[in-house]
């Protein structure tokens, strides 16, 4: 630990200083991040479910959501409330077991992923050392969970939407990983911690956006793609499929789909703003305006201060990105199977090698600016 | 003993029973359809025993190539092909199955004797690497490991080369191999509803 908040040294400290052992001490910790986390991505959630019904409103000229609280900000509490209390039903001829293990599946992968979320230094839950593989690996487990939903609601819509959704995250997933693996290249390091702590030279200068636009777009077209929305929401397009694997689904099941989209949603503009937005960084390194204020960075107040930009730059850069999936989502229109297949295979598959042996030619020509 | 060591053991234990019952499954069960489905669950138990083994990134490996890639496929396979046919009877099936259960089993005490007579304690406990295992892990497949790592992508690329002859079979009118005509049900099939006999 170089410099920054620590919380849990202090936690554990304080917890010792009323006669605890330091492995209780460690117990009584670990949990904490993880629910603050958990609270912290279901509150996103709500928040992205405001700005899509606000957004979409706007789009198409209309008020949206007015009654529920100040400009309709506890809608989806009352949409959230609404599918909680809904009778939880299981198609008959369905298979039961599978039916309900289908939305697990779904959704404990997309919550785990938040362990390498940083948003601070320290501020995250756990600097594992595979960080953004851990991700590539998890999100590989949902399709499964998606062909369960799909096969076990025995319609053959769902099962369309299954096989959809399978076949649509197979084939994103390797220019998506092959776009982190140039960002990984440059940084010699899979932690997202140091990621972010390779782009904080120059502020904004020095964001992997201008070294990697082209692995950028690659990302965000490939996340967009695995977070099926439109103009990539196949496996849910309604015109065709009445809702995909979700059709059967009620109640708290369907929840659990509606929840997992949107996390899924808020990971990838984390993650894009992580990999392409210099993270935590602000815009003019805060270390340059703390020397030009004569301000020790060490100090206290400084470090919560610092914390608080870093917190606040993450969430910013984030959600100015699901702003633009929102944009995006209401102004596109939908493309076809084939269309998509093409994309991810002939289109984005070559150029995403292409830019990895660039990235790795560059590295080798210009060291300084590509990581030595 | 240590919180740390008693969690290790509940996990192991755990992880193991999940490894052993699935994979019972997976041979047992009538339904190929489970018996894809327990697969997937055995190959995330055996990422969770590298886990345990502190061999993070062969587990995030095993999640990532067998969970999904190979189960994905196995499992959009089935789902492709779910033909229902009747299939016949077979005569001589408890010869068949005295012979692959004998077979298993000379496997398993083969195995079982290699645990017994190997020495798995490490000379050096503090050698191991933990976290460098990534880096570890590249040194060796680009320096003594580097040919059964071509050799590997060859295999993948005769694997792919023999999956677009089997899946462009619609381009040509004669099987390549035995002159005859394709079979064309193979391409365009009816098709049945799922889970039909199910009540």
């Amino acid at each position: 630990m170089e410099y920054g908040l620590d919380l849990e040294y202090s936690f554990n400290e304080f917890l010792k200083g009323f006669g605890f052992s330091s492995e209780i001490a460690h117990l009584i910790w670990l949990p904490l991040p993880m629910l603050l986390v958990l609270v912290a991505a279901v509150v996103g959630v709500l928040v992205t479910v405001w700005l899509e019904r606000k957004i979409s409103a706007a789009a198409q000229q209309r008020i949206g959501p007015e009654y529920a609280g100040a400009l309709g900000v506890l809608q989806p509490i009352a949409d959230g409330l609404k599918l909680l209390v809904k009778e939880d039903i299981i198609p008959d001829k369905a298979d039961g077991i599978l039916f309900t293990a289908g939305p697990i599946l779904v959704l404990v992968p997309v919550i785990l992923s938040w362990l390498i979320v940083p948003f601070g230094q320290n501020l995250l839950i756990s600097n594992v050392g595979i960080g953004i593989f851990l991700w590539i690996a998890l999100s590989s487990i949902q399709p499964i969970g998606l062909l369960m939903s799909g096969y076990a609601s025995n319609n053959k819509y769902s099962l369309l939407g299954g096989l959809r959704a399978a076949a649509q995250s197979i084939s994103y997933e390797i220019p998506l990983a092959l776009s982190v693996l140039a960002i990984v290249l440059m940084t010699n390091s899979l932690s997202t911690i140091d990621i972010v702590n390779q782009q904080s030279g120059a502020g904004i200068l020095s964001w992997n956006i201008w070294r990697q636009p082209v692995g950028f777009l690659i990302f965000w077209i490939c996340a967009l793609a695995e977070c099926e929305r439109l103009p990539f929401d196949l496996p849910e397009a309604e015109e065709e499929l009445v809702a995909g694997y979700q059709t059967e689904y009620a109640g708290m099941k369907f929840a659990l789909f509606y929840l997992g989209s949107y996390i899924n949603l808020i990971l990838s503009a984390l993650l894009v703003s992580i990999l392409y937005l210099g993270g935590w960084g602000f815009p003019i390194p805060v270390e340059l305006i703390a020397k030009f204020l004569n301000l020790p960075i060490n100090a206290p107040l400084i470090q919560v201060l610092t914390a608080s930009i870093g917190i606040v730059m993450t969430v910013l850069k984030a959600y100015l990105l699901v702003f633009i999936a929102i944009l995006l989502r209401w102004t596109t229109p939908r493309v076809r199977i084939d269309q998509l297949l093409d994309l991810g295979w002939k289109f984005l598959l070559p150029i995403s090698l292409a830019n990895l042996l660039i990235t790795a030619g560059l590295k080798l020509a210009f060291p300084q600016f590509f990581g030595g | 003993m240590s919180i740390a060591i008693t969690t290790q053991i509940i996990c192991f234990t755990v992880l193991s029973l999940i490894i052993l019952i699935g994979a019972l499954g997976v041979v047992l069960l009538e339904s190929i359809v489970y018996s894809a489905f327990l697969l997937g669950g055995v190959f995330m138990s055996v990422a969770g025993l590298y886990l345990l083994l502190n061999a993070s990134f062969v587990a995030a490996a095993q999640v990532l190539v067998y969970v999904g890639a190979v189960n994905v496929l196995i499992i959009f396979a089935i789902m492709l092909v779910n033909k229902k046919e009747d299939l016949k009877p077979i005569n001589d099936i408890k010869s068949r199955r005295i012979i692959s259960t004998s077979i298993c089993i000379t496997l398993l005490s083969l195995l079982i004797r290699v645990d017994l007579t190997n020495v798995w304690s490490l000379s050096n406990p503090q050698n191991s690497i933990g976290e460098e295992s990534t880096i570890r892990i590249g040194e060796h497949l680009f320096s003594d490991y580097l040919l059964p790592f071509e050799v590997a992508s060859v295999l993948l690329l005769m694997a792919m080369i023999g999956a677009i002859v089997l899946a462009r079979r619609d381009v040509m009118s004669k099987d390549i191999s035995t002159g005859l005509p394709v079979d064309q049900e193979l391409i365009e099939k009816s098709s049945e509803p799922l889970l039909t006999n199910k009540n």
